[in-house]
């Protein structure tokens, strides 16, 4: 961190990816051609719920074409990242509607089209659960009766002989006894559908083994080291025989996270050696066949004394996890060591658990489970003040987490965790909060939102830069960017540290397992924070070598020379000299050469983070930082129809340094939007009995368009720099979307005395509350 | 059974032998390799493939190729003349009017289409004319703004909006 000047952190420098994605030059999966490539049909369950007694392949097989097909009994292996819950294809039984039962691949898509039809399936169907409540039920079903016996990170505790797939219980305090103490107590539901990303490229990967056995996957994701190492466990190869490259990814949003089609195209291309095997989903099943985000069932009980401060706080999260939690039990983690939101919550009982259905696969979505929680939270923290009769705004700014206060998990914050105080404060003046204004069917409300990154404490991140031979920089990256801007702020970092012209860096795509640096994950909001950092390292080593080799040039001292604008420069004598004269060593007049070829690999990992304790999930510090942030809104509703008009948000995060004006700004609207979308519109809809999907297209499935965005959109940022971020700089990415709901249902109460706590705040549910409301309160 | 189509595509005519079940958006990805439109859900919702057939906006998925034989197509790729982009693409750029980058080819040229039939669009027509392209990671924000920009751009240098 520095109060150093920057030259390129802070400005608007072009984005680097935007020539080619302007001009279609941009390639993503879907765009790649492969010689001879086969085209796969995935068969589907179509039951929620069933035993598998028998899967036939033969007529498949014998269909004109066909050059490979597969089911459970070829590849009985196990796959997943926390929880090894799932299996390439269905083994003895199917646990959603979607899930894949055998795959065939052909030479034309008609041809497996006609053997995918022609795969015989013995289903004896189960007992259907979609609820968590039957999923709690005692006597339940079992969706997945060896829970016990999976393979499962350690940190993880699902529950054999139930449905319970994880089960985080925070421990702070003493609530019981605070709770006698408190003057008013107030108990809420809140519940939060299924809902689906909706990135517009689905998910589609290409795979080939080749006659030597080596296995290579072209794919859509956002993780290329995960799908590698996730490859190479399932089916027991090697790592350094797996390769997979990304290219450009047209939307993830958490959905291509971790590893989805991956091991079907694998599967299929071991059985098709020597052939590209190309799998993907249609529009309708990406809404169901892969992962979802998962629903939740809310119940908080919050305690207050009469000055408005909470004493007394107990949270029970029950996650709808679906059919498999490989994935989604860290979403149940995560929801956990997070149960109480921005605030500080001295005596706290908090339970997160994750449940089995027979819904489709819950998984990372942008937030991890964060909108959800807040979802409750947030509102549960504007009734309480008004049960007390306390403005919500200075009832969030008494109870709010800062420097000094602990969180849920006992970890004290400090002067670099960032500040929710500000970001209320900001939200509430831009939005004229405690002006007196109250216009008929308008109103107002603020909602917070904090988020850590959800990660394996060792998550790591690492780059290499090297030089061309005129002098450019080029810097190899494994976070993808997935639209967020990463490469743009990788070139950034390079070129600050290194004091380049902005238009000497090039960041390479794709990113590649066999020759790029490894990188955990592009997911939890960590990319700018430990790629950026990474590069930093990799910049000062550049940067070292550059002087030393300088310093014999110039027979000066190297701590008295300095990089400017792609040269080392003497300040003393003035000499100078281009880094096209060093980066590939450096030439004396006599013919005798020094150094060599620039180049430097540099690594980031969080330090520093202790595990929770299983029992009450203390821990002085679980994860690697904290970013928070606020959203206000403005609503106008027709008190008639039910209909309301989001017409103004404003947000506020505290990101640390603002790399990049304009792309900050984009991507908080963007996570507005996509909040603004699963709060008023979004939900996946299944058969309450067949639990099979009833809105799986984009037809009756909306997401926001031009038609449906406010008026106004407005993002504001703070900078308390982060101790450990590369120029202090925090992550952003998901926390755009997590306030944005439970903003737009105060505002609803604010504009009408109308709350809706099942998301999403239809114009139906609106309807319904006021003619509710009408029949407890008769017009005089 | 095929058909012998001519479609003049970026100012080049392209004849091929096609299937009566191609549709235009699979000609032009793998038969000419303009991949360029996108296939975002093969069922006309969310405008990833648009192209300008004779100046107007189409989603290429809903179009067959053979109902293109004799037509003009513009596809993203035709935008840019020798390496100098067109305004509109400019605009996207010092907009930050995207993100992802798979829904800006059918934005960008659904706007083209706009503005050749309107060069002086409100916002609220900007709205309508673009609401059949989904874009999931930008909240529109900076694509509204762009195409404003490049509109006023348009009219300012009097060239017409459109090819």
């Amino acid at each position: 961190m520095s109060d150093k000047p920057t030259r390129w952190v802070g400005t608007e420098v072009p984005r680097v990816d935007g020539l080619e994605k302007v001009t279609g030059a941009a390639r993503y999966t879907g765009d790649l051609k492969f010689p001879r490539m086969l085209h796969a049909v995935v068969v589907r369950s179509p039951h929620a719920h069933a035993r598998v007694r028998d899967v036939r392949l033969e007529q498949a097989a014998r269909v004109p074409g066909v050059r490979a097909v597969a089911c459970g009994k070829d590849f009985p292996f196990h796959v997943g990242i926390y929880l090894k819950d799932q299996t390439v294809f269905a083994t003895d039984r199917v646990r959603y509607v979607g899930d894949p039962v055998a795959a065939v691949a052909a030479e034309t898509p008609e041809a497996a089209r006609e053997a995918a039809a022609r795969v015989e399936v013995d289903y004896e169907p189960l007992p259907v659960i979609l609820d968590v409540a039957d999923g709690m039920a005692p006597g339940a079903t079992l969706v997945h009766p060896d829970l016990g016996s999976y393979e499962c990170v350690p940190w993880i505790t699902p529950k054999g002989g139930s449905n319970v797939c994880n089960h985080l219980k925070v421990r702070k305090g003493d609530y019981e006894a605070a709770l006698r103490r408190c003057a008013h107590v107030v108990e809420r539901s809140f519940s939060v559908p299924q809902v689906q990303h909706v990135p517009i490229e689905g998910h589609i990967s290409v795979a080939r083994m080749d006659g030597a056995g080596k296995l290579e996957v072209y794919t859509s994701a956002q993780s290329p080291f995960t799908v590698r190492h996730l490859l190479s466990a399932c089916f027991k190869l090697p790592h350094g025989d797996v390769r997979v490259v990304v290219p450009h990814v047209g939307g993830g949003f958490g959905g291509k996270a971790g590893i989805n089609l991956e091991p079907i195209a694998a599967a299929l291309a071991m059985k098709a050696r020597g052939r590209w095997v190309r799998v993907l989903v249609d529009r309708s099943e990406e809404f169901y066949a892969v992962v979802v985000r998962q629903g939740l069932e809310a119940t908080l009980v919050t305690g207050v004394d009469k000055q408005g401060k909470v004493l007394a706080q107990k949270l029970l999260y029950l996650w709808n996890c679906g059919g498999y939690g490989g994935y989604g039990v860290n979403v149940v983690r995560a929801a956990g060591y997070t149960c109480g939101g921005a605030y500080e919550f001295p005596n706290l009982w908090g339970d997160s658990i994750g449940v089995y259905t027979n819904r489709p696969v819950g998984s990372a979505y942008r937030g991890f489970g964060m909108q959800e929680i807040h979802w409750a939270l947030e509102q549960q923290m504007t009734m309480v003040a008004q049960e007390i009769g306390m403005d919500p705004v200075e009832f969030r700014l008494r109870n709010c987490l800062g420097p000094g206060k602990s969180t849920v998990t006992g970890q004290v914050l400090d002067e670099h965790s960032g500040r929710i105080d500000l970001c209320i404060r900001k939200v509430a003046e831009e939005l004229g909060w405690g002006d007196g204004r109250k216009e008929p069917n308008r109103g107002r409300g603020i909602a917070c939102a904090v988020k850590a990154p959800a990660m394996p404490n060792d998550a790591a991140s690492s780059v290499l830069l090297k030089f061309c031979e005129d002098g450019m920089l080029e810097v190899l990256i494994s976070g993808i960017d997935i639209g967020q801007g990463l490469k743009t702020v990788a070139a950034q970092f390079a070129a600050e540290a290194l004091d380049l012209p902005f238009d000497k860096v090039r960041v390479r795509g794709l990113p590649d397992t066999d020759l790029s640096p490894y990188d955990w994950q592009t997911v939890a909001s960590r990319q700018t924070w430990a790629t950026g950092n990474a590069v930093l390292r990799a910049a000062e080593n550049c940067k070292q070598q550059l002087l030393g080799m300088a310093s014999r040039a110039f027979d000066a001292p190297a701590s008295r020379l300095r990089l400017a604008n792609g040269t080392v420069l003497d300040p003393e004598t003035g000499r100078s000299l281009p880094f096209e004269r060093l980066v590939m060593g450096y030439q004396f007049d006599d013919g005798h050469t020094i150094g060599g070829p620039v180049a430097a690999a540099a690594s980031f990992i969080p330090e520093g983070l202790i595990f929770l304790d299983p029992e009450t999930s203390q821990s002085p510090k679980p994860v690697a930082k904290w970013t928070f942030g606020a959203q206000g809104v403005e609503v106008r509703v027709d008190p008639e129809t039910g209909q309301f008009t989001v017409e103004r948000i404003v947000g506020c995060y505290d990101v640390g340094k603002v790399v990049h004006p304009s792309l900050i700004r984009g991507q908080t609207y963007g996570g507005m939007i996509q909040g603004l979308g699963t709060g008023v519109m979004e939900e996946l809809l299944l058969d309450p009995q067949t639990g099979r999907p009833r809105n799986a297209s984009l037809t009756d499935y909306k997401i926001p368009t031009t038609e449906d965005i406010p008026e106004k959109l407005e993002a504001h940022f703070v900078e308390t720099p982060q101790a450990d971020g590369p120029l202090g700089a925090r992550g952003v990415g998901e926390h755009t979307m997590i306030p944005t709901p439970a903003a737009i249902s105060d505002a609803l109460f604010d504009a009408c005395g109308i709350r809706v706590t099942r998301m999403p705040i239809t114009a139906e549910k609106v309807r319904a509350a006021l003619q509710a409301k009408k029949k407890e309160q008769p017009t005089p | 059974m095929t058909q012998r189509i001519t479609v003049r595509v970026n100012g080049i005519p392209e004849t091929a032998e096609v299937a009566p079940d191609r549709t235009l958006l699979t000609f032009l990805r793998e038969d000419l390799d303009l991949t360029g439109a996108k296939e975002g859900c093969n069922e006309g919702e969310c405008g990833a493939c648009v192209v300008l057939v004779d100046r107007k906006p189409i989603n290429a998925c809903l179009m067959l190729a053979v109902e293109a034989d004799g037509r003009e197509v513009v596809t993203i790729e035709g935008l840019a003349k020798d390496g100098v982009l067109h305004p509109l693409q400019r605009k996207f750029l010092e907009h930050q009017a995207l993100q992802c980058g798979f829904c800006t080819p059918g934005m960008i040229l659904t706007t083209l289409g706009l503005l050749a039939e309107n060069p002086s669009p409100s916002e609220g027509e900007v709205r309508r004319a673009l609401s059949g392209n989904l874009c999931r990671c930008t909240g529109y924000r900076q694509i509204l703004d762009a195409v404003q920009d490049a509109a006023a751009e348009l009219r300012g240098t009097g060239k017409g909006a459109a090819r």
